[in-house]
């Protein structure tokens, strides 16, 4: 039965994963994502559905425990944050590269090194740019709500098993900290074996019947036979990016200018332009939703409407690649974000949004063209 | 309807369960909510704070720079927070340990000695309550009702028989909550 709840993002998406029907869930505690395994380990999902959750040794053991559960075709995640996540690198990296549908949660912290406990975005590069070695991506979703980290856990494996690709559920410790309303969905049964033999038997190691053995691994020794894993692998992400790239758009009908924001920058950013539109400035948002992919044609398409973009995010300027690369130089792009745990204001962002767009008479883009061509 | 709240004092409190009390009062009466708690190393060193809003719309920011009511519960939280108070907006405050009152004359500002009275009843712990109670007198936001059925809510059973006392500590914040005077004039 559906059910509303004010929840705290971590303990949202905890309770998400026992609803969506998952199997498996380990991790090891580090802050702001401690609340996911408590709140686990206190409901006792083995009773509620089933399903196993333990708190392995290190990281890096528990993505190498995700790594042998979804080998049988079983529904299985882990969380951690910013350090953490560069732990379980390698590990994503062979999840990749060995074709499994895993879920993997970051609620991102200041960094690099040990960095802070608080709010950051910083690991924008390291989510959607490879992170671990070798050519891959995931398919990552930025939640921007408490209730988004409820109901991304069903999206993100959803997406994860319609590609055998492991997924990033990419939160923030704001999202993961405070609370909100939350609508939790109906119980979903985790799937009997017979039904992952069904789903999964052709690839999964679900226990040799009568059939060829299924072998799991990232390793392929004869180099055309891996360019050939690599190509299936990019296959798989150019038909993400057809058919489930995911993001909103806010008052951006008649909107001037442009903030392109993502996860709790979004909401913060969507203050800013509430604010702007009381001073009579036409703002409007565009919050990817998912980061690969990335709307860029739609950020193409929305460069010849607007003056100016900026891009929002709690770090020093990582996304604002992506969005400069996709307005191919249309019209100026910049960055505004605080870091190392302090948390940008919207009276910060529309500050930004008028000093560095606004009132800039930017020409600067124009001008390196035209040197250019001199 | 939005109200937006900054509620600071120390860890101990009562801090951010006053908040999702009020937060889960606003649930009760069909309204978006957010709890945004500071949970950094402040808040292990002793300060703690909770922005709470609620609104009868989308919430965009639940991380906000000013405030329509900044709830002061000791010296630091009125040192950081007097001046995020929107002009026209509302301080209440309580004095206990209170060295530098607030000075702005822009802002409605209230005083409840809920220490004190959290004393006199015999239960440091409902202090929080009587500090709800005052803040409700000056902004009914949410109807007592709606608190109690919020309460229900965010205690365990368990605690369900110190409903009554909780709803008593409302009661008499709403009963002692005072205009706060800067030279015999009232700015409230």
């Amino acid at each position: 039965m559906s059910e509303l709840k004010l929840m705290k993002g971590n303990e949202a998406l905890a309770e998400g994963a026992i609803r969506a029907g998952v199997d498996a869930y380990f991790g090891y505690p580090i802050t702001p994502q401690s609340e996911v395994i408590e709140y686990l380990m206190r409901e006792r999902p083995e009773e509620r559905t089933g399903m196993v959750v333990l708190q392995a040794e290190s990281e890096i053991a528990a993505i190498n425990m995700v790594y042998g559960a979804a080998s049988t075709g079983k529904r299985a995640m882990t969380s951690s944050s910013s350090p953490g996540i560069s732990l379980k690198l390698e590990g994503i990296s062979y999840l990749a590269g060995a074709e499994l549908p895993a879920v993997i949660v970051n609620v991102v912290r200041g960094g690099p090194g040990l960095g802070t406990i608080q709010p950051s975005q910083a690991d924008y590069f390291q989510s959607v740019k490879g992170g671990g070695h070798g050519d891959y991506k995931l398919y990552v979703l930025a939640p921007a709500s408490v209730q988004e980290m409820s109901d991304f856990v069903e999206d993100a494996f959803d997406i994860a098993f319609k590609y055998r690709a492991p997924v990033l559920i990419l939160s923030d410790g704001l999202i993961g900290q405070m609370m909100e309303k939350v609508v939790l969905k109906d119980q979903q049964e985790r799937r009997t074996d017979k039904e992952v033999i069904e789903s999964c038997g052709d690839w999964a190691t679900t226990g040799r019947t009568n059939r060829e053995r299924n072998i799991i691994t990232s390793l392929d020794l004869q180099s055309e036979k891996m360019e050939a894993r690599v190509h299936r692998l990019m296959k798989k992400y150019e038909q993400m990016e057809k058919e489930d790239l995911r993001y909103e758009k806010i008052n951006c009908d008649d909107a001037e200018y442009l903030i392109v924001a993502y996860g709790s920058s979004a909401r913060i950013a969507q203050k800013a332009i509430e604010l702007a539109r009381e001073k009579g400035i036409k703002a409007g948002l565009l919050r990817p939703i998912t980061l690969f992919p990335f709307p860029k044609q739609e950020l193409f398409d929305l460069a010849d409407q607007v003056k100016g973009i900026l891009s929002v995010e709690l770090s020093t300027g990582q996304m604002v690649e992506d969005v400069r690369l996709s307005v191919e130089h249309k019209v100026p792009v910049e960055h505004f974000g605080r870091t190392g745990g302090i948390i940008h204001t919207p009276e910060e962002i529309l500050e930004a949004l008028e000093q560095k767009i606004i009132n800039n008479g930017r020409i600067r883009h124009h001008k390196t063209r035209e040197s250019s061509i001199l | 309807m939005t109200e937006e709240i900054i509620i600071a004092g120390f860890g101990g409190q009562g801090v951010l369960s006053m908040g999702k009390i009020l937060a889960y009062s606003g649930i009760m009466q069909d309204q978006e909510v957010s709890w945004m708690p500071s949970y950094g190393p402040e808040m292990r060193g002793g300060t703690a704070n909770v922005t709470v809003i609620l609104s009868n719309d989308r919430i965009s920011s639940p991380y906000l720079k000013v405030f329509d009511t900044a709830i002061i519960l000791n010296q630091q939280s009125m040192d950081k927070f007097e001046h995020s108070v929107k002009p026209g907006g509302y301080l209440i405050y309580d004095p206990n340990g209170i060295i530098q009152h607030p000075t702005r004359t822009d802002i409605h500002v209230f005083s409840i000695e809920g220490s004190k009275i959290a004393a006199e009843m015999g239960n440091k712990k409902i202090f929080n309550m009587v500090i709800l109670g005052g803040f409700l007198k000056v902004k009914p936001i949410v109807k007592l009702d709606n608190v109690i059925d919020g309460l229900k809510k965010s205690l365990s059973e368990r605690y369900h028989h110190l409903i009554p006392k909780n709803e008593e500590a409302l009661h008499k914040g709403i009963k002692s909550i005072i205009p706060f005077k800067i030279n015999n004039k009232v700015f409230s």
